[in-house]
């Protein structure tokens, strides 16, 4: 649901949340994002940094600069300015992968788990465009909306002690993809070539919390020559902007 | 310029600043010093800007070797700091010479010790910020522990202040029962009345899990209305999440940067320096206060660190 008003949450002495509702819900995460954006346009001195989730906004700040009283009166008077028609666009990116075999070890099990084959696995999961709730877990780690129930699967009984960078896998009714090597419980279905945290890159992520992600089947070939252009520095991520009203929710 | 060989790192030795900002958005959390203020009092003696990159070194073991003159200062935790094996003041100017050894043999109050150096440790800045934050490997040296063998560079030294030695009455006494004023929030109403009763009038022990991310204490369990998970949100310095076991996790500068749990209430930022110097078996205890009675304690924290900053400065003593 979402609140007629939007409540401001103590985070301490430096920081308050902008809340605009309880639920996981598209609408509610492009008011987190336009909220962000405004601020960064306002560019209010004492504000240090922001970190958009789900539903909430959270703002830290430098009370000695600008105090909670004033900055919660700021702050709500944004919120009330935000015209929906006024929101820059997202930016859909499209994220190459190799599904199955040796990138995907899992995909053959979640095709058994749902009653599929792997290629209509394959299908339904290139086949939607997903919304980046917010970035968080470890750097870079995009939460994803928009997977098919059709392919949902449960999490490995026992995680894998170590997964390859690029990996993208399903837990539960959720898809993700992991930016650096780590440990983990996801059915591994693919993987991309693309680094989507580097922290000497600026920004050091490929994508904001708001924009959309679109996974495209490509071939191991592909893989490695896309891998290696990354590796030079010279690969250039496919990405555009979206409409408003275009792929449903987004 | 080469300035220390890390003979022994003991447990933890990371370059820390005060902190990378602007990236918690992208899963960055800011790291930096976790006693804000013997870091900054530590800069101050040396002549740098508060901020420059100096090491934390945490508990006991710690041992360097000076491969050129300099001064330093120590300030934070009393480790039992020697020079050549004698013993030396904390929260002062050492000068120190090529050939010296500066050990941290054994903690006799807090846990976390800070080296500053003339000129600050010299590292690329990642994100514009030298901290570390090991988890992912960023910032400091290659993104990880000092390791035996490592050697620090330093910058330009720069002029040291005119006074040596920082007054005693600015000098924290680090104790093992630490109090922490909180604010309620942001999600107290998750709580029952009971729940807030318990957290903020028990006494609560430190476990053996705390470290840069996050103390994680032992005591009472706090009672929840219904469901300790909520949608993920940000999580703040200092914020106190409460998991379903009921017990308290107070979340540090290497805090992951969102989480699903329901946070009862957040420390104030002055009071992190008195978490962050406490060990497993310390005691904590709670206490709320108001917005304003944080923001009085902020001004307090500041003109002190400032008065500190003109103190050293001062010609006329």
């Amino acid at each position: 649901m979402i609140y007629e008003e939007p409540r401001f949450l103590t985070g301490g002495d430096k920081s308050i949340f902008v809340e605009f509702g309880d639920a996981i819900d598209p609408k509610l995460n492009r008011r987190v994002r336009h909220l962000k954006l405004s601020i960064e346009k306002a560019s209010i001195p004492g504000i240090i940094e922001t970190v958009p989730t789900y539903r909430s906004l959270l703002v830290y700040f430098e009370p000695l600069q600008i105090n909670a009283r004033k900055l919660r009166a700021m702050l709500y008077s944004l919120v009330q300015s935000l015209v929906e028609s006024e929101i820059p666009k997202p930016k859909l990116i499209e994220i190459p992968t190799v599904y199955g075999d040796e990138y995907g070890p899992d995909l053959e099990f979640v095709a058994t788990h749902n009653g599929l084959s792997t290629s209509e696995v394959i299908k339904l999961h290139t086949g939607t465009p997903y919304l980046i709730y917010m970035i968080g877990f470890i750097p870079g780690f995009p939460y994803l909306g928009g997977m098919s129930p059709r392919i949902a699967t449960p999490r490995l009984e026992t995680p894998r002690t170590k997964i390859p960078a690029g990996s993208v896998g399903i837990a539960g009714s959720q898809t993700g993809i992991y930016p650096a090597e780590s440990p983990g419980g996801w059915r591994l279905i693919g993987r991309t070539p693309l680094q989507l945290f580097d922290p000497r890159r600026e920004p050091p992520a490929l994508f904001q919390a708001g924009d959309c992600l679109n996974f495209i089947s490509i071939t191991p070939q592909e893989f490695k020559s896309i891998k290696e252009s990354v590796e030079q520095g010279t690969y250039l991520v496919k990405e555009t902007l979206l409409e408003r009203g275009e792929n449903g929710n987004f | 310029m080469e300035t220390f060989e890390v003979i022994q790192p003991g447990p933890l030795t990371t370059i820390q600043d005060l902190g990378r900002y602007g990236y918690q958005q992208y899963g960055v959390p800011p790291s930096g010093a976790l006693d804000n203020y013997a870091f900054r009092i530590g800069n101050l003696l040396v002549g740098n800007e508060e901020s420059a990159a100096s090491l934390e070194i945490t508990l006991f073991g710690c041992q360097l070797r000076v491969l050129q003159d300099t001064t330093v200062a120590v300030t934070g935790a009393d480790l039992s700091a020697t020079l050549n094996g004698n013993s030396i003041p904390m929260w002062e100017i050492i000068p120190v010479r090529r050939g010296d050894i500066i050990a941290f043999p054994l903690p006799k109050s807090g846990c976390r010790v800070y080296l500053a150096v003339t000129g600050g440790i010299d590292v690329p800045l990642v994100m514009s910020s030298a901290a570390t934050y090991t988890r992912a490997s960023i910032g400091g040296l290659d993104g990880r522990a000092l390791r035996k063998g490592d050697v620090l560079q330093t910058g330009k030294p720069v002029p040291a202040p005119t006074r040596a030695r920082v007054p005693s009455e600015y000098i924290p006494l680090y104790q093992q029962q630490v109090e922490l004023r909180v604010m309620l929030g942001p999600q107290d109403n998750c709580f029952t009345e009971d729940g807030i009763r318990t957290f903020l009038q028990s006494e609560y022990t430190v476990s053996t899990q705390a470290d840069r991310m996050g103390y994680r204490l032992e005591g009472p369990k706090i009672q929840h209305r219904e469901t300790a998970d909520i949608i993920s949100d940000g999580i703040p310095l200092g914020a106190v999440q409460v998991p379903g076991d009921g017990l308290p996790i107070i979340l540090l500068a290497d805090r992951q940067t969102t989480g699903g749990y329901t946070k009862i209430a957040t420390a104030i930022s002055v009071d992190i320096p008195k978490l962050a110097q406490a060990k497993p078996d310390d005691k904590v205890r709670f206490r709320q206060v108001s917005e304003d009675e944080a923001l009085i304690a902020l001004q307090e924290y500041e003109q002190k660190i400032n008065t500190v900053g003109r103190l050293l400065r001062d010609t006329n003593h």
